[in-house]
């Protein structure tokens, strides 16, 4: 391959190239459904300490101790 | 099971960082009507060197950027860190440590601007010794959150906290090389770069101070307060993930379109454009996520007040964000450039968007970590909801007629080639909406000062042993 040849607008059309291959390859990665049962759980993490009722039984003794 | 074990998380640093916003908000704010008052009126510079315009409008853009919006990103990502992490923060003192230093770097900022000591970097004004500052307190707010990251007791980091993580990241690398100056007293440095590559550099920090600063930290905010008070998950976590990447690997691009027009090489200009135009795609991907955490749940928008801040400050993000890409298309910027719908666009950003979303989550947060129920008076934020709401859209609107009128009355020519108007028809056209600028920003300043009425009455409210029990949480130890 002559590399020599390179120039400035086949490299800027390499990094084209290189960009859209990422993007597509997150969007792949993300909406492929091995990942779903991991996202679900990740998604609900703001509500993890929200008190489930045996929790905030647990919660209130210890503010008595 | 009872293999629980209660323990506390660092609510004080977030309780300190929260009620600073509602002060900075206040000072930063009242400073913007007050220097929106001096166009109108300029005999408000009161003929005195450290009340003029041009030292003051740095005064307010680092006062409501970095101190009111600061201030209000510390809170927000060592709350919704330590919450989504299920942990304390890594360590106390250097949590302790960045509140005091922001402080600081606040502090120091609104006694060396006024005396006109500047770097004249536009939103980098501050010159060196507090540069440094602001590195060393940026370094350790790093270490805070990455650390508390570490050692995380949920399996998955949130999406959210890839949104912080990215803006202090970023934050930290636009900061350093945007400042790299050469001292030469204690109060006078000079960057290290000249000309256009000054210029580039400089914008390439502009814009992306608004990329990383004012848009992906507050995206953070967003991931977790819309889902949180909404009640409900993010719309779709898959689109949060192309949001994250999309936007952090696009808008380091888009500077260049502050520069159109100038001395910049023409292919970094229209490099700048076609980002900006391309930035539109994950901006509205992830307006979208945000509002349509919603579906389902539209009917709250009828009676929880904080739930329409963070939803219409989506819809001022969705607006600007569709604005911006516009202005950077170099014909329109040919009419935009220089003129007050610049301005107008900015705080469709700043009070629409960044303000409207922290004040939501302000809202939100208080009451938590006050061990209170909810703020003092929900009919209290309702009012500031309309005041808000109101006084962006007399900002935004008045600023776009001064704009469109002053980009038209500049480039008008007579047949032979002479300027129709001149620069004073222009600035004598534009006085009534100076006028309504002031009166829209006022009507959006009231609105804090409601704020803080009602986050003084919910502080004062708050026991001792509320504020205690409000940080304990219980981590099951049966994973």
């Amino acid at each position: 391959m002559a590399f020599d040849n390179l120039d400035i607008g086949t490299l800027r059309g390499l990094g084209t190239a290189l960009v859209m291959l990422a993007f597509i390859g997150v969007t792949v990665w993300a909406y492929s459904s091995k990942r779903k049962a991991a996202f679900d759980e990740a998604a609900n993490l703001p509500f993890a300490d929200d008190p489930t009722p045996e929790h905030a039984r647990n919660a209130s003794r210890s503010y008595l101790a | 099971m009872n293999t629980a074990t209660s323990t506390a998380y660092n609510y004080k640093v977030v309780r300190q960082f929260a009620i600073m916003t509602v002060v900075w908000g206040i000072v930063g704010m009242g400073l913007g009507v007050f220097i929106a008052a001096q166009l109108a009126w300029p005999e408000l510079n009161l003929d005195l060197p450290w009340t003029s315009f041009g030292r003051l409008r740095p005064l307010h853009t680092n006062a409501v950027i970095f101190a009111f919006g600061g201030c209000a990103l510390f809170a927000t990502s060592y709350y919704a860190v330590q919450r989504t992490c299920q942990t304390r923060l890594i360590s106390d003192k250097l949590a302790a440590f960045t509140f005091w230093g922001w402080q600081a770097v606040i502090v120091l900022a609104a006694v060396s601007l006024p005396l006109g000591l500047t770097s004249s970097k536009e939103y980098a004004e501050l010159e060196w010794p507090i540069d440094l500052l602001i590195t060393v307190v940026w370094v350790v707010y790093a270490i805070v959150f990455f650390g508390t990251l570490i050692k995380r007791k949920t399996k998955h980091i949130y999406v959210g906290n890839w949104f912080f993580g990215g803006f202090i990241l970023t934050v930290a690398l636009l900061h350093v090389v945007n400042n790299l100056e050469i001292p030469v007293t204690l109060t006078k440095s000079y960057s290290l770069y000249s000309g256009a590559t000054d210029a580039m550099i400089q914008w390439w920090y502009g814009h992306n101070a608004v990329g990383f600063f004012l848009t992906a930290g507050f995206l953070g905010m967003m991931y977790y307060f819309v889902p949180k008070q909404a009640g409900r998950p993010v719309y779709s976590y898959r689109l949060s993930i192309v949001h994250f990447w999309a936007l952090i690997a696009v808008y380091i691009w888009a500077g260049p379109h502050h520069l159109h027009y100038t001395a910049l090489p023409d292919w970094a200009q229209s490099l700048g454009m076609i980002m900006s135009l391309i930035l539109l795609a994950p901006s509205w991907g992830g307006m979208i996520n945000g509002m349509m955490t919603l579906s389902g749940a539209w009917h709250k928008l009828r009676s929880d007040p904080i739930l329409r801040f963070l939803v219409v400050s989506l819809a001022f993000y969705g607006m600007s964000t569709f604005e911006g890409p516009m202005m950077a298309i170099k014909t329109v910027n040919a009419l935009s450039h220089y003129t007050d719908w610049t301005i107008g666009h900015v705080h469709a950003g700043a009070l629409g968007w960044v303000a409207m979303v922290s004040i939501g989550s302000l809202y939100h947060l208080i009451p938590k970590v006050f061990g209170r129920e909810q703020m003092y008076s929900v009919g209290l934020i309702n009012s500031h909801f309309w005041l808000a709401t109101i006084g962006t859209v007399l900002y935004i609107a008045s600023m776009w007629v001064n704009g469109i009128a002053q980009g038209l009355m500049w480039r008008a020519v007579n047949e032979d080639g002479t300027l129709t108007y001149s620069f004073v028809e222009a600035l004598e056209a534009s006085h009534p909406g100076f006028v309504v600028r002031v009166i829209g920003g006022a009507i959006f300043f009231s609105g804090m000062l409601l704020m803080a009425y009602n986050t003084w009455r919910t502080v004062r409210a708050a026991k001792p042993a509320e504020i205690e029990a409000a940080s304990r949480f219980v981590v099951e130890g049966a994973h």
